[in-house]
């Protein structure tokens, strides 16, 4: 028995862990062992990557397969960390056409949550970008998927948190980039509409996003940062930069848990404070930052998760359609601010529909916070969650802990195709983690 | 060979034991060098895998996969002969921990796991060495164990086959000991790999592969005879070989 939980640690839960050190393994335990799902590097926030009675550690899959320059397409194994393919592939001028917040997730783990980036609304999600997989279903068979083979079941695997069966391995693009630095430009919103209106204005930019201070109240609430981003070319660099410049963050560390009243109204409310200023004063001007600093910037900073102590954290992220956005997003501050404990992460930014099955983004805005978890939060999230599903918004699963089985329902209309697809290879029931349990899947 | 093409042809680098952790950091550091990499293995398909990976990460496309199987000892011949060139270092990482418990009670499970870690290795080193000692040079590393340095209760049967290991090491090395001809005995301690996948390391004693890997590349420049990876294992088996038998037989370690 392991104990296992999410990056936010709550919940905390314990189960068999086996590891699969090649994908025939892989295979024959999603085929055998009940309740099954893989599970990475566990970035995934609350209880998707546990499994409702086994686990299977995937990271022993962790071997690259071919590179195809002409056509851009890198093949591994599931279990390869991105972090590795950017470390590998950077310096010979190619970066994924997605990443999320963090470099140490698995391949496996970014196509099983369709992960999004700063860029999904030109350049759509990581699923977007993946040219097949192969995947180890619990009859036994091994299919190879892709838009144009098995497309139900590609599809439904793109965003399916491994609930169709294991990801042994997959093809993905790479683009090309001149350099490893970004050109990023700094933007001020005074206020929640402003914001709105300053992510419309940038979202001709490659990469967009706005940090928002969650406490900010009254005429400032939903004050935010935002933050505009372009890959620099070789001619924007001063003369004398490396081109592809190595990892430097990682150096940090959190070395134990800290206390859950560190994290309290004041402190927060000062870091954010500061974090505002700090940005307001680059109002308008450009930078060039390098790509770790700027797609993964708590990477810098290892165990980060300790910081809310060993009660844990849960990450709620909500996307609302459009025209309900600025409203619904507003009554959210409003609500969160008023609890008091908010959070250092608390991002928006403006999403483009998805294309798997079961992927989070659609049209509209979406909200990412951190909040400490307390048996407190529970019906302040319940207030919050019906706010989304009244405005037709959904919550990100490979964030989610807490949402209930009908705010699922309600958020993710291609369920029922879902669910019947899951009949069909024989997953239901077996192939189970906490999440699908407690979302009633 | 020709001092010229020495230069200009990739040094060549033989793997013995390539789907094994330390094995593929081993070839995969020599890789990064520009080194021609040949992985030897039972389990070919094992090794093409890490061959892919290698190949894909580096960019380097001098790589490839031959069989050996460590207990056909008359193959060994053949398969050195097959080689398309002599290497100018031969890495020997084969190994088997097995079960002691079972070794106890099942010789043939003993015998495997002996004639593993010593009587294989031992004897294609021995061939390995007359071929680099008719050409004037190489390297030969083997890595052995430290378990090897005294027997225990709880694996001396994997133990007494690494000692038997070590001990033909050192004496290749000393017979070798005025040619161009390197002998390097490599005790890595505990290393996490799928060997130690089930077991508790005590963290300070525990290196990665990629360490026991860059200790190894490091004999190209810098030659030894006994490598512990980590220092602090040279000072641990002292003192564990310092201890009276009469002491040491009543101990659980």
């Amino acid at each position: 028995m392991k104990d296992l939980s999410g990056w936010g640690r709550y919940p905390r839960l314990s189960g068999p862990l086996g590891k699969a050190r090649d994908m025939g393994p892989a295979a024959t335990a999603t085929a055998t062992l009940p309740g099954v799902i893989a599970r990475g590097l566990g970035r995934s926030y609350g209880d998707a990557a546990i499994g409702r009675d086994n686990t299977i550690d995937a990271t022993g899959l962790n071997r690259m397969q071919s590179f195809d320059p002409n056509t851009g397409i890198l093949a591994v194994e599931a279990g390869v960390p991105l972090a590795d393919i950017i470390d590998t592939f950077l310096p010979q001028g190619y970066f994924p056409c997605a990443v999320p917040g963090t470099r140490f997730v698995t391949v496996g783990g970014m196509i099983a949550s369709d992960v999004h980036g700063k860029n999904q609304h030109i350049h759509g999600t990581f699923g977007d970008h993946v040219a097949w997989l192969m995947l180890a279903m619990p009859d036994g068979r091994v299919m190879r998927c892709s838009p144009h083979e098995n497309a139900e079941l590609f599809k439904a695997t793109i965003g399916g948190m491994g609930l169709t069966g294991t990801i042994l391995s997959a093809g993905f693009r790479l683009k090309q980039v001149e350099t490893g630095w970004i050109r990023q430009t700094t933007h001020v919103a005074a206020n929640l509409g402003e914001a709105v209106r300053l992510l419309s204005q940038t979202a001709n930019a490659t990469y967009t996003v706005a940090w928002i201070d969650v406490l900010a109240r009254g005429a400032s609430l939903g004050r935010s940062l935002i933050l505009e981003g372009e890959h620099a070319t070789a001619d924007d660099l001063p003369w004398g930069d490396v081109r592809f410049p190595p990892s430097t963050n990682g150096r940090l560390a959190v070395p134990m848990d800290m206390p859950s009243w560190l994290l309290n109204g004041m402190t927060v409310r000062a870091f954010n404070e500061l974090y505002y200023r700090n940005g307001a004063r680059k109002a308008g001007q450009t930078t060039t930052v390098p790509w770790d600093s700027y797609f993964f910037p708590l990477d810098g900073i290892a165990h980060w998760n300790r910081i809310y102590g060993r009660r844990g954290f849960v990450q709620h992220q909500c996307v609302i359609p459009e025209a309900k956005a600025e409203g619904v997003v507003s009554d959210i501050l409003e609500r969160i601010s008023s609890h008091g404990a908010g959070s250092f992460l608390a991002v928006i930014k403006r999403l483009a529909p998805g294309s798997g099955l079961m992927s989070f983004p659609m049209e509209g805005l979406t909200l990412a916070l951190d909040i400490p978890f307390n048996e407190k939060l529970k019906p302040l999230l319940a207030e919050i969650d019906a706010l989304v599903v009244a405005a037709g918004g959904r919550l990100y699963l490979a964030k989610d802990a807490t949402q209930s089985p009908a705010t699922f329902a309600a958020g993710y209309p291609n369920l029922d195709r879902f669910k019947a697809l899951r009949d069909e290879i024989g997953a239901t029931g077996r192939m189970a983690s906490k999440l699908s349990e407690r979302l009633g899947l | 060979m020709t001092e010229t093409d020495r230069h200009t042809t990739p040094k060549r680098l033989l793997v013995v034991g390539g789907t094994s952790d330390i094995g593929r950091a081993v070839a995969a550091t020599y890789a990064a060098r520009g080194w021609h990499i040949t992985l030897a293995a039972r389990d070919t398909d094992g090794a093409e895998r890490n061959a892919d990976d290698i190949r894909t990460r580096s960019g380097a496309h001098q790589i490839d996969v031959k069989h050996l199987d460590i207990l056909d000892t008359n193959s060994f011949e053949p398969f050195l002969d097959g080689l398309d060139a002599l290497p100018d270092t031969v890495v020997c990482v084969v190994g088997m921990l097995g079960d002691q418990t079972r070794a106890q009670e099942d010789a043939d499970h003993a015998t495997t796991v002996m004639r593993t870690n010593f009587e294989g290795p031992a004897l294609l080193l021995e061939m390995v060495a007359a071929r680099f000692a008719a050409r004037g040079h190489g390297l030969i590393v083997g890595v052995s164990s430290v378990a090897g340095d005294r027997g225990r209760a709880s694996n001396y049967v994997y133990g007494a086959g690494k000692a038997g290991f070590s001990a033909y090491l050192s004496g290749l090395r000393n017979r070798l000991a005025k040619t161009d001809v390197h002998v390097a005995t490599v005790k890595p301690g505990f290393v996490r790999t799928s060997m130690t996948a089930d077991m508790d390391l005590i963290g300070p004693l525990t290196a990665e592969p990629e360490a026991v890997a860059d200790r190894i590349a490091a004999l190209e420049t810098r030659p030894a005879d006994i490598v512990y990876v980590l220092r602090a294992w040279r000072l641990v088996m002292f003192i564990i070989r310092a201890i009276p038998e009469s002491i040491f037989k009543k101990l659980s370690l």
